[in-house]
């Protein structure tokens, strides 16, 4: 077990740090000078070019990354280029909303995902079960953003029954709530899909297994199979699923946010890539990754925490 | 003796394909819509970037029957009349929605299939030989590895801003994104393949490593790779269209569904088809490759269901 973990720990490092390497290289090649921008439209060249030393801007590509290296390890994210302000500081103000819309996401994706995933398989074949696989793939076919407008059209312009955008409250209390609705379900569909794919072909597999049978044979209730015996084994594919899943929808609240209006780390960035500000590119690239990757790992040791039939050697 | 009949494998999976009717109608449609965007200057004789600021925000053909024609009829509005010839209605500028649907199509469409080949050539090329050279292996798995841990769209978003925004780029940044897909599953088929007899025998015959890998191999993972590459497409047309959307595809005025769908949110109030047509042709679209993809794999690779 612990050997496991320290190997998907030191995985998990490696991936960061490739992953910093790329973020700082892209933006290193892309154009524009960082001297000049830090040191702002005044500034005279002897200016710049004490920005630049005090950057470490002249210095080797190298010595740059492991730099920049040492300011991420201190989580020392710079200064935007357009507010003066630190990074960090801002992503700090903007990320709760970005979870905020992400987490009432992955709640509708598992609650509506999971049960439906559950009843296709108990009616595999079906009317339902084919009506849902349907719709899953026409619900996939649709662009996130586009589900986004139409639904503000039909929810928020044409019947005023929700607000147009907007994410100032939790998602948990009475006005957040009424606020989280529509970008929530938007952003959530692609992962609500895969749920029910997953939690279809989960629940067939262990359906087909032998103790399910053994259960079968004694005489028990359809009911109680179902949800003692079947359920919480078919569950656990779905824990892997939930990581990688909330790692893609922290990716698509970038897209929503747009849409809804919400003020979140997305915002931030495309603005950002607008105004060329790569400080706070590099940044919220990396704060969004990491964050994935962090949350696949706990996932993974939740997952053999779960199921001691995985082994942990692997 | 025995005539040996030789069957082109393509040939009956093509036969097979049209014998599934939503498959056929997938097709029809996407043949349609290629045509169409092709011979767009032929079909349409408005220009998608002319403005006439007098007939701005007009409904299309539909307004004949949903509107009061009759100048004198209580309730009539000129404004939501239909101008004949822009079937589709026109935008905000007084442009011609259906031209504009066209060449967006045509960005949208030459995007999303560069950006796939682009996307397939790299990924087959990073798979084959990683499944070949087992020293190779590790390295190019762990990069693309590293490319799938960007979730979303934000590798895309990354080689934008490094490469700056118009459209080449961002057909370069939906590529490269697409890559590890490609590369994961062709390696796995390859490492299949390479185990089967008849690459053996035509290793004992002589034939050069790039040989064996680059005709033989690939040849065998040829099926795998159409079907990732249908369903691909259909990723790909998704991407564009966010991109668009987020302003980071086409530059204006050129048209772009996605883009085209980003100005039609300020009209919503006004004029909300101008969000239901591109949205229509994105879906479409989009479903169409889906199920092409559906159907394909289950023709030519059963395996690649899970």
């Amino acid at each position: 077990m612990r050997k496991y973990i320290l190997k998907r720990l030191l995985i998990m490092i490696l991936l960061l740090i490739g992953m910093s390497f790329i973020v700082f290289a892209s933006l290193y090649i892309a154009p524009g000078d960082p001297a000049t921008m830090v040191a702002g439209p005044s500034a005279t060249e002897q200016d710049i070019a004490n920005v630049r030393a005090s950057l470490g801007l002249d210095k080797p590509f190298m010595v740059q990354y492991l730099i920049y290296l040492r300011r991420l390890v201190t989580l020392d994210l710079g200064t935007s280029y357009t507010s003066r302000q630190p990074i960090l500081n801002e992503i700090l103000v903007r990320l709760p909303h970005t979870l905020n819309l992400a987490c009432a996401a992955m709640i509708i994706s598992v609650f509506i995902g999971i049960p439906f995933g559950i009843i296709t398989a108990l009616h595999k074949d079906s009317v339902i079960d084919n009506v849902l696989t349907t719709s899953s793939l026409i619900l996939l076919s649709i662009p996130n953003f586009l589900l986004g407008v139409m639904l503000m059209y039909f929810f928020a312009v044409r019947h005023q029954w929700l607000p147009v955008g907007g994410m100032e409250h939790a998602f948990w209390t009475r006005e957040g709530f009424r606020e989280a609705l529509l970008p929530a379900f938007a952003l959530a569909t692609g992962t609500m899909a895969s749920f029910i794919r997953l939690g279809r072909s989960s629940m067939l597999d262990v359906l087909q297994s032998d103790y399910i049978r053994t259960a079968k044979s004694k005489g028990l209730k359809r009911g109680v199979i179902i949800f003692v015996h079947a359920f919480r084994n078919a569950l656990i594919p779905l824990v892997t699923q939930f990581g990688t899943s909330f790692g893609g929808l922290l990716g698509g609240a970038i897209i929503t946010e747009q849409v809804f209006v919400i003020n979140g780390i997305g915002t931030y960035l495309i603005n950002a890539i607008r105004n060329y500000n790569y400080p706070v590119v590099q940044s919220t690239v990396i704060i969004i990754a990491a964050m994935f990757i962090i949350i696949n790992l706990i996932v993974d040791i939740l997952y053999c925490v779960i199921d001691p039939r995985i082994k942990l050697e692997g | 003796m025995n005539e040996v009949k030789r069957t082109n494998p393509f040939r009956t999976a093509f036969e097979k394909l049209l014998k599934n009717k939503l498959a056929v109608v997938c097709l029809i449609i996407l043949i349609a819509e290629i045509i169409m965007v092709i011979f767009a200057p032929q079909i349409t004789s408005y220009s998608y970037s002319d403005q006439d600021p007098s007939i701005r925000l007009r409904p299309g053909f539909w307004a004949q029957w949903t509107e009061v024609t009759d100048p004198d009829a209580p309730g009539y509005n000129p404004k939501n009349q239909y101008v004949p010839g822009h079937y589709l209605g026109t935008d905000a500028f007084g442009r011609d929605v259906f031209s504009r649907l066209l060449y967006g199509g045509r960005v949208s469409l030459l995007v999303g299939f560069f950006s796939t080949m682009l996307g397939l050539v790299l990924g087959v090329i990073c798979g084959l030989l990683a499944a070949f050279y087992p020293k190779l292996d590790n390295i190019i798995m762990r990069i693309m590895d590293l490319l799938f841990a960007f979730p979303s769209i934000l590798l895309a978003m990354l080689i934008i801003a490094m490469l700056g925004i118009n459209i080449v780029n961002t057909a370069i940044a939906i590529a490269i994104w697409s890559i590890p897909s490609f590369a994961r599953m062709v390696r796995g088929k390859a490492l299949q393949v390479k185990e089967e007899d008849y690459i053996m025998a035509t290793r004992s015959l002589g034939a050069r490593d790039s040989r064996i890998l680059f005709v033989h191999i690939m040849k065998n993972c040829l099926p795998t790779i159409i079907v990732i590459a249908t369903m691909r497409m259909a990723s790909s047309l998704i991407s564009i269209s966010t991109l668009s959307y987020l302003g980071m595809g086409v530059v204006p005025p050129q048209p772009e569904w996605g883009d085209m769908i980003s100005a039609a949110k300020e009209q919503m109030w006004n004029r909300p088809s101008l969000i239901f047509v591109p949205g229509l042709a994105v879906m479409i679209t989009v479903i169409c490759f889906n199920i092409l993809g559906d159907k394909l794999r289950d023709i030519l690779d059963p395996s690649l269901k899970d």
